[in-house]
């Protein structure tokens, strides 16, 4: 399927210009990007155990190692031998937000990718491969890799010896091999993968001239990794789940780290076991959460509703995966909204974050505990799976100020005037904790006076139900607005939340590129409850609202409409659980203008 | 010895909750027990009401789940002296599988099991240990499932220390209460009580008439001899400490709780947060 592609400099400038035929849209497609911007896409494909995981994260390493800024995505099936695997990696000279579909490279480690992968590849592309397929195709590169890595002695060293002639073809040279290597491979190990990278390197020939870049001193990070970093920064000391996909990567950080940040991770028995131990621990002072997705938060949602009445700080986090039931075990989709928003029986306050990038992993986590133990909440971090295996490179963190502080002067409290559920006036009481003090601490699943006593009392109930939205009320005040993107004047204003944020703010750059009008986009972290201000003003401006999401019904365009009675012009849905790109995006709303 | 105070309570005259409730006083009055140091958890039902009726700290969960938090609590901080009451329907039906799976976490905790072998709460329904044949008014032809046996279970799933005893042998339930508390691990005493209100299978003298307590002859720390005394439950009904032995426990194999020092007072070094940051650099 191909199409045309032409890529050249102008005045400095480069300009990408390619019609390709969209196959989803069956659409005839002009784009034309203008910009300054150098950023190649290049797809490793192979079956599941060649170790293509292994060569993408080295060759991720060693660019970010070289300067260049990186965004690696992984697109895995449910099973641990053969299947269709694969890793986009896109990198360059300027900050990278999300995956494209466009492909610069394709690095086949089986037949099966260049022939799923070949319609992505830009005309004036390449494929490197082995010599072992013959598939006719003027942009192939095939080099003798097996039968070098067999030489070698070492089958494996394969994606090594690919990694060489990669960067050779991009006119990069191959440096930082010994730490990188060093850092992912096995010491006996190092020295032959050194030798395979760097013959290589010698059997290919320069394609691409990337100018040099510097950026060393960046983070190169996971969703999953910087979401936990964040936690153990906010002082962390207990998390428990069970294993599920694709949250487990959040307990295997936390549990590689737990005995230098003194964490302790335990692994539960069910989802339900795990919120309740989080409860538990909270409950006792410790700095408590829980992880996992969809399926696993269904098991403890009634457990959100104790944290809710018995006000017991909790932050849970739901890396979402398409539903429902099992669904697509490895892949994404952001279908939990309208869920994790109103899970569990009763009415209670809590705040929903939806996590949109790597650095909202790490702060926003952060965050989310401080809050949670503030207002004695629940707290839903929303992620999803492109977010949590998806590796960027951002700038550091800053690390300053970063633990939960316990408030001493409540430890002072003297014995027995202390009521933990007392009627205040922001309706946040004070939270002692057990043992600490000459009090007694009491938490009740049951309706309860100011003394965390059962009872039934009318009027107690009322006191009590009024006090906790009396807290959500004050926390209103503190959710933060949709990130704006583009200029002050557009006609049409993109809406979306979480991890489609990447793609939105690409797709806003490149729309604004060309004369199909002018675009902005808003785009929600705090979800729940739902920041409305600034969503009022900017759409009061827009001639036309688009709302993009990754799930079937547009659960965040409803959630607008019942809160604000805005109605959105037109969705952009996707739910096939792979992520949608800039690109996608750029398609869709151009095929629309043009009807 | 220290000072406990207990509440009115909601329970039915005459149940053997009260017993139970005042045993459990004397017993942390006898250990000298700071109140304030005491955390004790229930789930839902008759007996998970109990952390409500006494001067401690108290934590009254969700139905089935009191054991995953007072663990966590333990593991939070281990100053706490955590004691879980909850009834069979909490402990063995509802939280099944926090019971099988809290016995091979062994974190320092207490749990009495307040088993009536009906459910009172809900007005008299079968139970995870009903006899069978049991008539009410769901099993209106008799229960027939076989009951749970909780002592054989937890010794067979690796318990350290299982016992039995019965609301209406106070002293003896007192001592029971007593050992439990003080074992380092997880203790588990099932503790036999009539229900007057629903159960009229189980009353105070089918248990009075059955129930003995184990002397020194009985060797607590053979586990064959225990199995199969855990299987004694017709004619006669053994009580005591079943079957104990020294294991260790949650915190003792924990390398950032073994230290002593509670988790909840442990201050990470910020140094560590760089530390992190620069393995992503």
């Amino acid at each position: 399927m191909g199409g045309i592609c032409r890529i050249r400099f102008e005045g400095g400038l480069l300009t990408y210009q390619s019609r390709e035929i969209d196959k989803s849209l069956r659409y005839l497609i002009f784009i034309n990007y203008k910009g300054g911007i150098i950023i190649y896409n290049v797809l490793i494909g192979g079956t599941a155990g060649q170790g293509i995981e292994t060569m993408a994260t080295i060759l991720q390493k060693l660019l970010k190692d070289s300067g260049y800024h990186v965004f690696a995505v992984r697109d895995v099936m449910s099973r641990v031998r053969g299947g269709h695997n694969f890793t986009l990696l896109r990198f360059g000279i300027e900050a990278i937000q999300s995956h494209s579909d466009i492909l610069d490279g394709i690095i086949a480690f089986d037949e099966d990718t260049i022939k799923l992968h070949v319609a992505q590849l830009k005309q004036d592309g390449f494929i490197l491969c082995d010599t072992q397929w013959k598939i006719e195709d003027s942009r192939i590169i095939s080099l003798e890799m097996v039968s070098l890595a067999k030489q070698l002695g070492n089958i494996r060293t394969i994606g090594s010896i690919a990694i060489g002639a990669l960067l050779k073809i991009f006119g990069l040279k191959p440096l930082h091999m010994d730490e990188v290597l060093g850092k992912y491979l096995k010491e006996q190990y190092k020295e032959v993968n050194k030798k395979a990278l760097l013959q290589g390197y010698d059997m290919a020939v320069s394609k691409y001239e990337i100018p040099e870049h510097n950026d060393r001193d960046l983070l190169m990070i996971s969703g999953n990794q910087a979401l936990a970093f964040g936690a153990i920064a906010a002082g962390l000391k207990f998390y428990c789940a069970y294993p599920m996909s694709p949250s487990t990567s959040i307990m295997e950080f936390l549990a590689s780290k737990s005995d230098k940040a003194g964490i302790v991770v335990e692994q539960a028995e069910d989802e339900i076991a795990a919120i309740n131990m989080a409860i538990g621990a909270s409950f006792a002072g410790a700095v408590a959460m829980t992880g996992t997705s969809g399926g696993g938060f269904c098991l403890m949602v009634e457990a959100l509703g104790l944290s809710g009445i018995a006000e017991i700080p909790l932050v849970v986090v739901d890396v979402q995966r398409p539903g429902p039931a099992t669904g697509l075990p490895t892949r994404t989709e952001q279908s939990d909204l309208k869920f994790v928003i109103s899970a569990s029986h009763g009415e209670f306050p809590r705040m929903v974050i939806a996590i949109r990038n790597h650095k909202d992993a790490f702060y926003q986590t952060m965050r989310a505990l401080k809050l949670s133990k503030k207002y004695q909440i629940p707290i839903i971090l929303l992620s999803d799976q492109y977010l949590a295996d998806s590796v960027a490179t951002i700038e550091p963190y800053d690390l300053t100020d970063m633990a939960i502080q316990e408030d001493n002067e409540l430890l002072d409290s003297k014995e027995g005037n202390y009521l933990r559920y007392r009627i205040t006036q922001d309706g946040i009481s004070p939270l002692l904790i057990p043992g600490k003090t000459k009090n007694f601490v009491t938490a009740d699943s049951d309706e309860h006076d100011e003394r965390g006593w059962i009872t039934e009392d009318a009027e107690v109930r009322n006191a009590m139900m009024n006090k906790r939205f009396r807290k959500w009320d004050k926390l209103k005040n503190e959710v933060q607005e949709p990130e704006f993107v583009g200029e002050d004047s557009y006609d049409t204003l993109l809406l979306g939340w979480g991890s489609t944020y990447g793609p939105i703010v690409e797709s806003v750059n490149i729309l604004n590129q060309d004369s199909y009008g002018k675009y902005a986009a808003l785009i929600f972290g705090d979800i729940y409850p739902l920041p409305e201000k600034l969503l009022k003003e900017k759409v009061s401006n827009a001639k036309k609202i688009i709302n993009i999401e990754q799930n079937a019904t547009g659960q965040l365009a409803d959630l607008i409409r019942e809160r604000t009675g805005i109605v959105c012009t037109s969705n952009i849905l996707k739910y096939d659980g792979r992520q949608i790109s800039k690109d996608e995006i750029v398609n869709r709303i151009r095929k629309e203008v043009l009807e | 010895m220290s000072k406990i105070t207990t509440y009115e309570t909601a329970w039915c005259p005459g149940c053997g909750n009260f017993n139970i409730l005042d045993c459990l006083k004397t017993a942390l009055e006898e250990l000298n027990k700071d109140p304030y140091e005491v955390l004790m958890v229930g789930g839902i039902g008759q007996a998970a009401k109990l952390p409500q009726y006494i001067s401690t700290n108290s934590f009254c969960g969700l139905h089935g789940r009191a054991l995953p938090a007072a663990v966590a609590a333990k593991i939070a901080n281990e100053k706490l002296t955590v004691i879980v009451n909850s009834g069979e329907g909490d402990s063995y039906g509802e939280g099944g599988n926090h019971f099988l799976h809290n016995i091979r976490r062994n974190v320092d905790i207490t749990h009495f099991v307040h088993d009536n072998q009906i459910y009172g709460l809900t007005k008299g329904q079968a139970s995870p240990t009903s006899m069978v044949g049991m008539i009410t008014e769901v099993q209106i032809h008799g229960n027939a499932n076989i009951p749970l046996n909780p002592v054989l279970l937890a010794i067979a799933g690796g318990a350290g220390f299982v016992a039995r005893a019965f609301s209406g042998r106070q002293e003896h339930l007192i001592n029971i209460m007593k050992q439990a508390i003080e074992y380092e691990g997880y203790a588990i005493v099932d503790i036999l009580q009539p229900c007057v209100s629903f159960n009229k299978l189980n009353t105070f003298s089918f248990y009075s008439q059955r129930v003995y307590e184990l002397d020194s002859s009985y060797d607590c720390t053979d586990k064959t001899a225990a199995l199969l005394k855990a299987m004694e439950f017709e004619d006669k009904i053994p009580l005591g400490i079943l079957y104990k032995e020294n294991k260790s426990t949650f915190h003792q194999k924990n390398i950032i709780l073994k230290s002593g020092m509670p988790l909840i007072d442990l201050q990470y070094d910020p140094v560590i947060l760089d530390t992190i940051m620069n393995e992503f650099i």
